[in-house]
């Protein structure tokens, strides 16, 4: 197949173009789901090869702002697999619980809904006011979505219905306003939340965290690049501090796994171990 | 050997269809086997242990990563896109619905048949939708060999219609003979 180990050349030297030219790195991202964005982004713009589309966006910021949206994956609910959250709050909260002062880092966040769902059971459970959310994510024209806090009302009935299945306290309808057809979140959510740019492949930890939420990310990343951003979190974690991933992904492929205790294993809750034998 | 792996896409009507296939393949059957059967979200993995509990092979939910390996059967679970990589490893993936479908039958084969090219086997079976036909036709159109269940005996036949019409199969079968000839093309 030539022309597909074409194609793979031409994908190899046009993630280098990006990282280089834009800071962004997928070069160690799984490789079917880029190239399938790729190719779809190619028709869509009527252009034949993927060297054409390097040139494209070498020269044209705008154009590259919209294949960066492509390449980036930000489909995310309020209180998407309820029963995670569900076990966050039976498992977890009681323990943040003893702590004076709650810093959670939520990597990945995409356009924020599953913050305002942490921020929620934060509050229902009297913990909100002593904590600070960290909400990161490489796409800053998703944060800024995920800063206004401004959803369809559409999803509102879905939202709800994982509310309820989440353990939710109270009534969803107290978190948000709706208005022509959109639902804002309530301004009392977003007091603790600080939104920042953050790229987990190149930039570096957050100190001592009490809880990481990374849900749905790791699934995009190699082996390899899996093993660096779990690293990456271990070092941003205080002692006895809870990990959270996506319920398909785990530490199968990191080297750190054995400084965690399983909390979860459906929902993927991890506690780093207090003390762990250092390799030598 | 001319074939490497098999695909295989299924909606309405899907869990028997493919309980029927898996069946009647042997546990000796030399190729791997990637499956997405559309389902809903919030669904269990009971699919995937009903399809185990009835097939000689080793039917088991796709994990992220995975090893590809031969006459092992891979399902997509609940809400994930299945992926195949050209490393021969599996990926999941929680982007946006494809023809309405997550898991959709369309990024299965089109992962796949960059992964395998000639080398692979695509099969549409009953569903009351399109998915599958982009896929198929992109599987045939890089040398490999599509298979559609014929719509006469399929539960829902608007998925082998739209595949017959879009990807031009080499086979159109009625569901009990597709394993006989899956087998058949995995001794060439």
């Amino acid at each position: 197949m030539t022309l597909n180990d074409n194609v793979n050349i031409e994908i190899k030297l046009l993630l280098e173009a990006i990282y280089l030219k834009y800071g962004y790195d997928f070069r160690g991202y799984a490789h079917a789901h880029i190239k399938r964005r790729l190719l779809n982004r190619l028709k869509t713009l009527g252009l034949k090869r993927i060297s054409d589309l390097q040139k494209l966006i070498l020269y044209d910021k705008d154009a590259f702002a919209r294949l960066l949206k492509d390449l980036s994956i930000n489909v995310t609910e309020m209180f998407r697999d309820p029963s995670f959250y569900l076990s966050l709050r039976n498992e977890v909260i009681p323990v943040l619980r003893t702590y004076p002062f709650i810093k959670v880092w939520h990597a990945g966040c995409a356009t924020g809904e599953e913050v305002y769902s942490m921020a929620i059971i934060l509050k229902e459970e009297g913990l909100y006011e002593r904590t600070r959310i960290y909400a990161t994510d490489l796409n800053s024209i998703v944060l800024d979505k995920a800063s206004e806090g401004v959803y369809v009302a559409d999803q509102i009935k879905n939202f709800t219905s994982n509310y309820q299945q989440a353990g939710g306290k109270g009534s969803f309808a107290d978190y948000y306003s709706a208005s022509h057809g959109l639902a804002m979140i309530d301004r009392s959510l977003k007091e603790k939340i600080v939104f920042s740019n953050h790229n987990l492949v190149t930039d570096g930890p957050f100190g001592e965290m009490n809880l990481i939420l990374c849900r749905n990310v790791l699934i995009y990343f190699s082996r390899e690049l899996q093993d660096h951003v779990i690293g990456l979190f271990t070092e941003s974690l205080g002692g006895s501090a809870y990990l959270c991933l996506g319920s398909k992904e785990s530490l199968k492929y990191s080297g750190h796994a054995d400084m965690y205790d399983e909390i979860s294993k459906k929902e993927k809750i991890f506690r780093k171990k207090l003390l762990w034998p250092r390799s030598q | 050997m001319k074939y490497s792996a098999v695909v295989i896409g299924a909606s309405a009507g899907g869990m028997d269809a493919l309980r029927i296939i898996l069946s009647s393949l042997p546990a000796t059957f030399p190729l791997p086997v990637m499956v997405v059967n559309h389902i809903a979200p919030s669904s269990t993995n009971y699919l995937t242990r009903h399809l185990d509990a009835n097939s000689p092979l080793v039917v088991k939910e796709a994990e992220e990563k995975e090893n590809i390996t031969d006459g092992a059967v891979y399902v997509a679970p609940p809400n994930y896109h299945l992926l195949v990589e050209e490393d021969k490893t599996l990926s999941l993936s929680t982007s946006e619905r494809v023809k309405y479908a997550r898991p959709s039958i369309d990024v299965l084969f089109e992962t796949a048949a960059l992964a395998y090219g000639p080398a692979l086997i695509g099969v549409v079976l009953t569903g009351g939708n399109n998915d599958g036909s982009d896929g198929l036709k992109y599987i045939k159109d890089l040398g490999g060999t599509g298979i559609v269940q014929d719509p006469a005996t399929a539960e829902s036949n608007s998925m082998p219609n739209a595949a017959i019409e879009t990807a031009n199969p080499d086979y159109i079968l009625p569901l009990e003979d597709i394993a006989k000839t899956l087998q058949e093309l995995a001794s060439l």
